[in-house]
Order: C-alpha cells, then structure tokens, then sequence
C-alpha cells in the first residue's frame, strides 16, 4: 500500500493506495492549524482499518507539511512537483495546470518546455483570500458561488492581495452594492490575480486542468476562468486530491506506523519559536490593570424612564454598525453596537424603528452620522450632520480628557491616529492600504483557528512566551502564524503574538514613532479593537506609558457624533420619523455614467420618495449635472496639455509611437517635435484606463512593481494595435538635471523599464522596438549618440538632422514645462483671490494619468481646493537647499523642493502622492514629513495602487481641510 | 548635511568603528587592511530578532531589507552595552549611483538620531568621493591591500564550495577555509600578500591545498546563487541560505565579489560611452579596471594551472553573454550583471539558480523576475526561482519554493 499525505495551509488531504495504484481510501478535511495531531489521527485510522501489519510506504507533501517531515526524517515531496507527477500519471495530455490551494496559487506548464510557477511571497491566499471575504459578505465559499449565479456585473476589485481587495469589497458594501455582484467580482479578481501573477507572459491556453479546493468547489470560479482564458478548463476527478496522489504515487521507502506516531507525538511537544515577554505576569498584574481602566469612564443614564431631548449619533464603520442616543448631559441613553453586515441601511432602520417604538418619550433632536457609510447612511435617513470620522473621533476623546494630546483609534478595517496640538488636529496618520493589520485581522485569524474573538483574546492574556512575529500586513502574518505552529506555539501564545503585532504595526508602521515623547502625555486609545485588553496591554507594555481606554471604547466615533450636535444646539432633527420608516424602501441599481469620458460605474440607491443617493462618481457631475470645473486644477490642465503633443502627417509614412507612461508624461513634447522633425508621425497611446491594464497584465513578470510600470504593457499592446510601425521608449539613466540637486537619475524602473517590456512582451517582436539608452541630460553628446541609435534602424538620418531634431526637442521641452509653469503662476493667483486652499498634490509626472491616480486631483477640487503640482512648485523655489539624504533623483528631488516653499506659503498644503512599491518613496516620504513638519505644516500622504476607491482617501483629505478650518478658526480666536 | 558628525583624526586613535558583516570570509581577511593603518574596527556578528525590531523600529518599514538588516545591526549592537557608546564610530559602504543603496548612510544617520545616537560619527566607505572624513582616508595602499583580500575570498569561497558537499571527511573543508581565511589576514596583516607575484604564490598555495583535499566525487545537482549584494552573500540577509542547500544535497556555486567591483568600475566607462563624459575620468577609470581585471586572472588562472575545478566565469565573458538579453547602460543595483550572472552559472553547468532579492527591490524587478523569460529563451535548461527576503517572509514559504525548484534540478539530473 502506498500513502500519499498532503498537508496543506489550511486542509491536511490523504490517499491510500493499493498495488495497483487504486484508491482505497482518500479523505479531506481543515486542520485548523492542529497539524501534528491531526496527521497522528489519521495515521492512526488508516493503520487500524487499512494495514494489517502496520506499515506501508508513505510520502508527505504540502507547504505545512514541510517541517514535520523534515525533522521526523520522512520522505517529502514538493507539492509542485507532486502535482506533476500526477498529471503525468492521471492526464498526460495537460497543457497548463491551474491549482488554487488555502494560500498558495500555482501555475504548471507542462507541455513544451516545463515551467511551474507559485505565487509570490506577497500576493496572498487564494482560499483564505476566499474564506476573508466570504466573511466581509457574511456568508461562506460555497454560498458566495451561489451568489454569484445571479450576479449582473463586476466591480473592478484590486487583485494583487486579499487586503486591496478588501479595501476595494468594503466601501462598495456600505455604498450598496448588490452581494451577488461582488461575489462574482471577487472570483475575477482572483482570475485576474492568478493570470497576472503567474503566468507572467506565457499564454495559458491548450488542454488545462483546474485542481485545488476553490477550483473545485465553486464553480463560478471556474467559469471566470474559463472565460477571462478563452477555452473551456477540465476539473478532473479527484482533483482536490492530485498533490496526495503524486506524493503516494512516489512514495518508495515503508514504514512502520507505529513507530512514526510514537515519534510524532514526541515531536509535537517541541518548541522552538522565539517569543517575547508575556502580558501579564499574574493574575494580580492584571487586575490592578483592569481596575485602572475601568476609571475611564461615561455614565449611563436609564432610558426607559427618560423623557425629553435627546441626540443621535451613527457611526457606519466599514466592518461595524455603532449607534448611540445621548440625553442633554451627555449621558448615554442607549447603546448599539452591530457587525453591519454588508448592509448598514437595513440595520439602522431595524434601529431607529426599535428606539421609536420602545422609547417613545426620547425626542431625537439631532442626528450626526460618520465612518465609512456616513453618505449612504445620510441620505438614506435624512440625518442632519455627516462629519469626517477624524472629526467624530476627536469630539468624544475631549469628554474623557480635555487635553489630549493624542488619539489612536483601531477599528475592523483601519487605524487613525491624530496628534492634537492646542485643541486641534495638527497630524493625522491613517494606516496605509497594505498594512491593514486592524480588528478584522484578528477576527479572521481567531476564525480560522476556530474560535471566536472573545475567547480567543482572552487565551493571550497570560500566555507564557507571546511568539514573536514582527509587524507586517495580513497576507505576510498568516505564513509568519503558519511557521509558529510549525515551531510548536500553543494558541495562546500565538494570540499573544497577534495582539502585540497590531500594536507594533500601529506604533511603527503608521505612526512611524520609536518613543512615547513623540505622542505627548495624554493619549487615548479607542476604537473596538480596543477592548481587546491583550492589545490594550501590549500598546502600554511597547510604548512604557499609561493609556486612557474609555469604557465606549467601540462606540467613540458615534458618540462623538452625538456630542458634535448636541453641541450644535439643534432644536429639531430631519431625520426620518416613524411613519416615514415604515413605509422605507431601499433599491440598489447599477449605471454606467456617460457624462465624460471616464464612464464610471455608478450604484444608484433609491429610497422612499424617490430620494437618490449616487456613488461610484468621481466627480460631482452625475449629482449636480453640472459640468465640472477645471480651472483651478493644473491636474487636468496638464493633460489636456499633453494630449495635444502628437504629428499627424510626416514625410517618412512611418508611424512611432509613443507609449504614454512613466517618464513620457513629461518627455512627450520633447520626443514628439525631435520626431516630427525627422518627419516621422507620431502617436501616443491614450491615457490609461483599467482596460489598458487588463490588457498588458499577462505579460508583467514582476507582481510587485509598481503600478505605473505595469500598466506600460498595456500601452505598448494599445501602440502596436492602433498601428505604430517603430515604437520608441529608451532606457535613461539619467533625467533631466536639477539644479538643487546632487544628481540628476531617474528611479531604475522608470530608468530601464523597457527592458522588461523587450523581454516579455512577444507583440513586440511584430514591430520595431527602439529601447537604447539615452542621455538627454547632455545635449552635446546626445546628438552624436543618438545619430548612431538610430542609424541602426533608419540609414538615411543623419547627424545634422538629428542636430536640428535635437534643437526642436529640447525647445519643446522648455516650451511645455514654461507653460505648466504658467498654469500654475494661474492657478495660485485665482486660488488667492477667490481665498481657495491651495493643495500642492505632489507626485511625479505621471501621477496625473486618470488611473494612477484615480481622480483624486477630481476629488480634491470637489472639495473647492485649487490644485497645483509639485513641478511647478518646485519650479517656484529659488532656493538650493540641502535635504538630510542623498537627492539623487529628478523628480523625487521636486518633492524636497516643493516642501521647502510650501512650508513658507500661509494657504498652501502639500499632499504626497505615493505609489505602492515605490521604494524611492520610502525616503523621500520621510524626508518630506520632516521637512514640512519641521515647520508646523501637516503632512498627508497617499498611497496609491490599482485600488480604485476613493473612499479612505476622501477621510483622509476631508480631515486635513478640517483641521485647516480649525486652524484658521483658532487663529480667529486669538 | 549639514550636521553631519565628523570622523576626525583624534577619533582614529580612540574609537572602535563597527562594520556591518556582509560577506563573512572576505571581511575576515580584509579588516586587517584597516587595523594595520591603526583603525580600530570590528566586525558585527549579532544576530536574532533584535536586529530586526530594531531595524523595524528605526527605519522606514518599506525600505529594502539590506538596510533594515545592517541599521538594525548596529543599533542593536549600539544598545547590547558590549560597546562604550561615546568611543564608537560606524562604517557603511556607499556604492553611489541610481539604487537607493546610496542613501543607506542617511537612512542610518536618521536612525541614530532617532534612537538617541546622534552623536555617533559615520564613515562612509565609498570610491565616488561621496563623503568625506578628515580621520579617514582609504590610501592607495590600503585599496590595493583590500583587492588582494577580495581575491583571495573570492577564490577560498569558490574552491570551497565546489569541495564541501563532496569531502569524505566531515567538516574538512570548513576547516581548510578557517585555515586559510587566517593564513591570508596574517599575510595581509604583515604587509605582504598584495603585489602580482605574491599574490600569484598565495593564490597557487590555496588552490593546491583545496585539491589536496579528499572528495567523492558523485553527481549531485548544480545550483547558482545570485542576487541583490547584501542578500546574496550575508547569512542574516538570506536566512542562512547557503546552510540549508548544505542540507540538500547539492553543490552551489556563488559568484564572487570580483565581478561586482570590475561592474561599478566598467560602469563609469560605459556611462562615457553612451552619454559621453571627461577623458581623465575615463582613463583614470580604465586604469583601475585593468588593475583589477590583471587580480581576477591572477585567482582564475592558479585554479586553471594547478586544479581540475570548474573555473572561475571571467568578466569580460561574463559580460559577452549577456550582450543580447539587456543593455550594458543598465547599472543601477546589481544592473546587467545579475542577469550576466545567472547565464554564466548556467553556461558552467549550475543551472538551477536561486535568484535572492529583498521585497520590493528596484533593479531586481528588471534584472531578476524581469530577465527570467528572455534568459530561459536562450538556455531552456534554466531553472530559476526568484526569493523576495524581507522581515517577514518565512523561512518555510522560502525553502518551499527552493525545494521545488530543487525537485525538478533533481527530475532533470535522475533523466
């Protein structure tokens, strides 16, 4: 008898067979983590039903696997590797194998050439990745497939790892998204995930077969599949199993089973994982803490005999529903505290229905609304005031401590922090999309491990040695978690661990802060995750300071709510009353917006009266009909200027095209006139849309690039489409020189992207490519170099064309960056006599294509902001100044220059745009924090990836023109 | 820059200056270079989690893992108490050019700020004329001295790896590295060891006592490492990578160190090339790459005359293969070379490279992940498999894809 043992990440699979490689006997099932013990179990089965003598041979296989084979000196095989020798067994004709596991996705070609290919350390689980936002939705794999039968369309979802899609998930739900519709988004983007981060260029097509649990189980995955690829896949019999299989199939040495359970079983008792300080050292320890908090304290007032005014605060979070009625002391009269499960609206009608009908003596007066729902949720019910979270959240931490000095609030889905300086918002620290290490985080893992949050966290609390497992984001945890358990860590060590990596996440990932000084005296810490007391103890054992924990610890943002009204006065509240509320309807359908060019997929909420709330929108246009404006925004005024940089006829009846990305944003006048003077058409490709992603992502050999960079495979596909015959794009180390600065290169992928673009791109081979290096930093030299590039494609240029070529390029160039330069000297000047703030909305030239930067220019003029861009500013700084780092590239050297002016400019704010992957930004966001923090100014960051929601992003700018106005209200005051 | 502290003269005398371990068996043999001229220096060999929360702690979280791993290092070594905090300067290579590596100086200068060292001097050990120190000079001698001692690294490493999974006797080879890493400081250390002709002596003496050095010779798969600098040589860069392809029966070959110095110096050349440049520059240039490529025959030839070992992969017929695959101007990083690296192994027979980079590497998403299909275009035998290393990527998730790309070497090697 042969035995095949697959041990996965989340499932441990088993094959028993026989002489004559029939299966005997095969079973499937989680493991919850419980590795060891489970494999002795089944060892223990199948010795005592199927082996009479106890042995047989055996191979282990799976990522968990690992580990317990290696020490216990069993025969291992690759999981990879065992899936091809399965195939090779069961299906010989296989062109391409698609497996899908609990965290790991792989790819095999197997005809012509053997390639196989797992994900990337980054790119996350596609099963758990499934489980998480089965969760988000409420429901579990199998009914998500069930969903997304009825499914109409598909949001664009971010694929590159479960927590963009999560931000992308989360906000569509609040905004009322239909659940079958996301369900069936959800299986694109892990489509679109595996193509992109897998394939890496090689075609999928022939004979391909689908195994792995989500391949099987949900068949709307495989249809997905089945149509983004073209073809029709096979799910084989048995094909959860095919990793057990080749791993029976290749077993060749016997063993005893009973002597391989006793060794287990000793194994199992091992520990080697490196851990850090516990919690608590006794139970004393943690009662004179508990005493400590419970101090922080609101008083309850009792509803039920309450008559009079009162206030109503929701705060719609993006995993949680808060709701909270205060009476004219702000005492709480009524408390709620929901999961809101992908609805929020139904939730808050059960609410308001209960509280109308149950206390009908509670006059509600004022009504505020915040969080991730705040708009929905506003219009839906008519609700007086919506604030910005930030806002919400600093209202009620001054009830518990007048002067804060600090607030750092840990929700389900995000982490704010705000520093308070003479009772307003100076600094706001969000946690960036990628570290979204918050409450939904433990939620899943306590999930996953098969408990519930509660009982979960409490097993932390007194676990002897917490295990160490650093700061990073969800997707890496889970492997850090996985090796843990590999090492032995009990489950209260690793929910230790857990508890104590959110917090180092917080403390040095977001708010990038090594002591206590930094944050002041007086911190607050609320937000749900909060009441966890691990990570409320871990917060104070890593910063060595006491904390203030409120009692509402869940409830602040709402109860801020409900204070911010009732400081308001109001007297009587629009919010929809009882005969409205039963009579309340809710439609959800979807457009697409064909007011411009952009087309965005707009969710259309009808309520009762025919009320409409829109979203989806990036400009204000599809709401007020109005055309949207653009004279303050230098964002759109630059690409109207660029797309106007294109030769239409030329002598040569030879078209070059342009591929519009990265560098070319800003060289396009240049490399346009020195071609359309060598009598060349010219074209470009258009701005970049998420079909032009779509359309280059199979070629991306490098899943962790930045954006920008992936999307020029799409631009080279769209050149080669609209009919270039030479496209030109050279590598350059070097960029134009500043200079302020030490040095003049580009980043290396702008600088030699085009290599990547030569070596994966097989369309290229159709037409000329001309990628050489190319120094337009020396105009003396660039002639007689360019003159010999070319030369090897076109004999008949020659130096003094190219001489004359040259003259018109470098004068384009000067000629468009005076004009920006122009709009901008514009701009300002409207901006200050209209008393606009004037956002510098800083990035690199490139951040102005639509769809790296999402609208956010867009949305930011929504909020009646003049916008101006980092070139231009600073084209404005006279000044050399000398930064605390090596300013060595172009464009990142704008940045420092740009902050030093605007430090200086009373109306202006800079805004840091930040590409996710961009290595470069890891220094200059530093610096550029520094540089204008130094000198009182707040410093907001964006980070900025294939997610195309706006909605954290909107917090994040909402709060810091908040904090402007309260600013210029203090001064008022003064 | 302006507040930059300096290494002064009076400094040399007192201060111990601490120096990041990247490559173990080269620095062993060239720190005596430094202690001969009257530097006090040590090299760093803590390890653990401390270096990295430190690191976590003091360095933006996104920068490149070789800079969180070194800054770490030091700041953990600065707070250990093993040092006289007010009598320690640090030292840290400065490469110059596009690649964020050249900020690591600020980066860690930040750091130290940050955690209450301010005061502590930096030297940067740079070739660019970057910075500058009053106390600290690298002399002509001293760079002629540090050469040799890179050869001779690069050769015992070379040797070495192609005996260890073969020696009959446990442990013998480690013991003739120990042997010889000595050997070759004390050689240094007496102002000898360092003109063509003893060099020519040493270099034959290593090689003769490596293939004195008893081996079974059976077949076992070849593998290749290459990588980002830092994360391909150092142990806490790449979680001991070198250490479990011991335990996997195969033999590795690492190329050397060489190869990466006659790259930055070519680079200067090749940058005149394209873009044009100063004529002094580019002889003073050509003259130190002649220099060193005169060292790297002096090593290629003694394995040549006097052992049947593979030899050492050249320079120039590194450079030659990857003539088609990416363009010379390509520097930032580890540039073209990467890419030339993985060829030259496959073209030497090691054919199953593991690939190391830090997550989120600049030039290795071009280099590395981005050459991968034009490389195995032209060498189909290719099995590549890239590794991100970063604070948190697991050693399992590691070793799992390097088994696999182990598996199919092993397919390939079984028929």
């Amino acid at each position: 008898m042969k035995l095949g043992l697959d041990v996965g990440s989340t499932t441990i699979k088993c094959v028993l067979l026989n002489d004559n490689d029939e299966i005997v006997y095969s079973s499937y099932e989680r493991h919850l983590s419980k590795i060891v013990e489970k494999t002795i179990e089944l060892l223990t089965y199948i010795k005592d039903n199927y082996l009479h003598d106890h042995k047989c041979q055996l191979m282990i296989s799976g990522s968990a696997g690992m580990g317990m084979a290696q020490c216990n000196d069993i025969d291992f095989s690759q999981e990879v590797f065992a899936t091809k020798v399965a195939c090779e067994k069961l299906n010989p004709e296989t062109d391409v194998v698609i497996e899908l596991g609990g965290e790991d996705a792989k790819i095999l070609f197997i005809s012509n050439h053997l390639e196989v290919r797992m994900n990337g350390s980054c790119a996350g689980g596609t099963g758990a990745f499934i489980d998480q936002m089965a969760t988000l939705l409420n429901c579990d794999a199998a009914a998500l497939d069930k969903l997304a039968d009825d499914a109409k369309r598909s949001y664009t979802i971010a694929s590159r790892c479960g927590v963009f899609a999560k931000t992308d998930i989360q906000p569509l739900l609040n905004q009322g998204a239909l659940k079958e519709d996301i369900a069936l988004s959800i299986f694109y983007a892990i489509v679109n995930q595996t193509i992109a981060g897998l394939a890496q260029g090689r075609p999928i097509k022939g004979n391909v077969l689908y195994l792995g649990g989500p391949l099987t189980f949900l068949k709307n995955l495989r249809k997905c599949f089945d149509k983004t690829l073209e073809l029709e896949g096979k799910c084989p019999e048995n094909s959860l199993y095919y990793v057990a299989l080749g791993a029976a199939y290749s077993a060749a040495n016997t063993y005893d089973l009973d002597d391989l359970i006793a060794k287990l079983q000793n194994y199992s008792n091992h520990t080697t994982f490196a851990y850090i300080e516990p919690l608590f050292k006794d139970e004393q320890e943690y009662q004179a803490f508990k005493k400590r908090h419970d101090q922080a304290k609101i008083e309850h007032a009792d509803a039920r005999n309450y008559k009079g005014k009162a206030y109503l605060g929701i705060d719609s979070g993006s995993t949680t529903l808060k709701c909270v009625v205060i009476d004219e002391q702000g005492k709480i009269l009524i408390e709620d505290y929901r999961t809101n499960k992908g609805n929020p609206v139904e939730l808050i009608k059960d609410f308001l229905l209960n509280l109308y009908t149950q206390y009908p003596d509670i006059e509600i007066v004022g009504s505020g609304c915040t969080g991730y729902g705040e708009d929905i949720v506003k219009h839906a019910f008519q609700i007086d005031e919506g604030l910005v979270e930030t806002i919400a959240h600093l209202t009620s931490a001054k009830a518990f401590k007048k002067d804060v000095d600090f607030i750092i609030d840990i929700g389900g889905q995000d982490m704010k922090c705000f520093k308070i300086h003479n009772g307003t918002i100076d600094n706001i620290f969000l946690n960036e999309a990628c570290s979204s290490g918050c409450g939904s985080f433990l939620q899943t893992f306590a999930t996953n491990l098969g408990y519930d949050i509660e009982t979960f966290a409490q097993k932390g609390l007194f676990a002897k040695m917490p295990v160490d497992l650093g700061s990073r984001c969800t997707v890496f945890m889970n492997s850090s978690v996985k090796q843990a358990q590999k090492d032995g860590a009990s489950i209260d060590n690793i929910s230790a661990g857990l508890s104590i990596s959110i917090v180092k996440n917080a403390i040095y990932k977001v708010i990038r802060c090594a002591s206590v000084e930094e944050l002041g005296k007086n911190i607050v810490v609320q937000g749900g995750t909060f009441y966890n007391d691990a990570v409320l103890r871990a917060f104070e054992q890593e910063l060595k300071v006491d904390v203030i924990r409120p009692n509402i610890a869940g409830l602040m943002g709402a109860y801020g709510a409900a204070l911010y009204v009732k400081n308001k006065h109001y007297q009587t509240s629009t919010i929809l009353k009882l005969p409205e509320l039963l009579n309340f309807e809710h439609k959800v359908s979807s457009v697409n917006c064909g007011l411009c060019e952009n087309h965005c997929q707009l969710t259309v909420n009808t309520f009762s009266g025919n009320r409409k709330y829109i979203s989806g929108n990036r400009c204000e246009r599809p709401i007020t009909k109005k055309v949207k404006s653009d004279e303050l925004n230098i964002y759109e005024q630059k690409r109207q200027l660029i797309k106007s940089y294109h030769t239409d006829e030329g002598s040569r009846n030879l078209t070059i095209g342009l591929p519009l990305g990265l560098n070319m944003y800003e060289l396009l006048p240049f490399w346009n006139a020195f071609f359309a003077s060598l009598g060349f058409k010219v074209i470009t490709s258009d701005f970049s849309s998420r079909a032009t992603y779509l359309k280059g992502q199979n070629s991306i050999p490098s899943d962790t690039v930045c954006f920008p960079a992936k999307l020029m495979h799409g631009h080279v596909e769209e050149l080669i489409e609209k009919g270039a015959d030479v496209i030109f794009y050279p590598c350059m180390s070097y960029n134009v020189s500043n200079k302020h600065a030490d040095n003049n290169y580009n980043c290396p992928v702008v600088a030699y992207y085009p290599e990547v673009l030569s070596a994966n791109m097989d369309s290229l081979k159709k037409i000329v490519f001309i990628n050489d290096y190319v120094g337009i930093h020396k105009p003396i030299p660039f002639v007689h170099k360019m003159t010999n590039i070319l030369k090897k494609y076109f004999s008949d240029i020659h130096h003094r064309d190219v001489f004359k070529a040259s003259r018109k390029a470098y004068q384009a160039y000067q000629e468009h960056m005076e004009k920006i330069y122009a709009l901008g000297d514009k701009i300002v000047a409207q901006a200050r006599s209209k008393q606009a703030p004037i956002i510098v909305l800083a990035g690199r030239p490139y951040h102005i294509d639509p769809e790296i930067s999402h609208g956010i220019d867009q949305m930011i003029a929504g909020f009646g902001c003049a916008i101006v861009s980092e070139d231009y500013i600073a084209h404005c700084n006279p000044k050399a100044y000398r930064v605390k780092v090596l300013n060595q590239w172009t464009y990142h050297s704008r940045l420092y220059d740009a902050c030093e002016y605007v430090v200086d400019q009373k109306d202006m704010n800079l805004v840091q745009l930040v590409s996710f992957g961009c290595g470069c930004d890891a220094i200059t966001s530093d610096e550029c924090r520094s540089l204008l923090e130094a000198k009182g100014k707040i410093y907001t960051q964006i980070k900025i990836d294939e997610i195309s929601n706006l909605g954290s992003i909107k917090i994040r700018i909402r709060s810091l023109l908040e904090a402007l106005k309260q600013e210029k209200e203090g001064e008022k005051h003064e | 820059m302006s507040n930059v502290v300096e290494f002064t003269k009076q400094m040399k005398k007192e201060y111990t200056i601490l120096v990041p371990d990247m490559a173990p068996v080269h620095f062993k043999i060239i720190m005596p270079v430094f202690i001969q001229e009257g530097y006090h220096v040590e090299l760093l060999d803590n390890q653990g989690s401390g270096v990295v929360n430190s690191g976590l702690k003091y360095v933006h979280n996104d920068t490149c893992y070789p800079a969180l791993l070194v800054i770490g290092q030091m700041i953990d070594a600065l707070n250990s108490g093993r040092y006289d905090v007010k009598k320690v300067a640090l030292m840290i290579t400065q490469t110059g050019g596009g690649c964020r590596a050249s900020n690591y100086i600020h980066l860690l200068r930040k750091a130290l700020v940050k955690a209450g060292y301010g005061y502590i001097p930096v030297i940067s050990l740079n070739m660019s004329g970057l910075e500058k120190n009053s106390g600290f000079k690298l002399t002509l001698g001293m760079l002629r001295k540090a050469i040799a001692g890179m050869v001779y690294g690069d050769l015992i490493m070379h040797l070495a790896n192609q005996c260890r999974p073969y020696e009959i006797d446990k442990g013998s080879t480690d013991a003739m590295v120990d042997d010889l890493t000595k050997q070759c400081a004390a050689t240094l250390n007496a102002n000898k060891g360092y003109s063509i002709k003893q060099m020519k002596e040493l270099c034959k003496d290593i090689v003769k006592k490596f293939a004195s050095l008893q081996l079974a010779k059976t077949t076992k798969p070849k593998v290749g490492i290459v990588g980002e600098i830092y994360v391909k040589y150092a142990p806490l860069g790449n979680n001991n990578l070198e250490k479990f392809l011991q335990t996997q029966d195969v033999e590795y070959m690492v190329p050397g160190l060489m190869g990466f110095a006659l790259f930055k110096v070519d680079n200067r050349l090749e940058d005149i090339k394209l873009y044009g440049g100063n004529m002094a520059k580019k002889a003073a240039c050509k003259l130190l790459f002649d220099y060193l490529e005169k060292m790297e025959g002096v090593m290629a030839d003694a394995v040549k005359k006097y052992s049947s070992f593979v030899p050492i992969g050249r320079y120039a017929h590194t450079k030659e293969l990857v003539k088609d695959i990416v363009g010379y101007g390509f520097k930032m990083g580890e540039g073209w070379l990467l890419t030339a690296e993985i060829m030259e192994l496959c073209d030497q027979g090691y054919e199953n490279v593991v690939c190391t980079q830090p997550f989120g590497c600049l030039p290795n998403h071009i280099n590395g992940k981005g050459m991968i299909r034009k490389i195995t275009n032209v060498m189909p035998n290719a099995n590549i498999v890239a590794i991100d290393y970063d604070p948190s990527a697991t050693k399992v998730n590691q070793e799992n894809r390097i088994k696999l790309m182990l598996s199919i070497a092993k397919e390939k090697l079984n028929g």
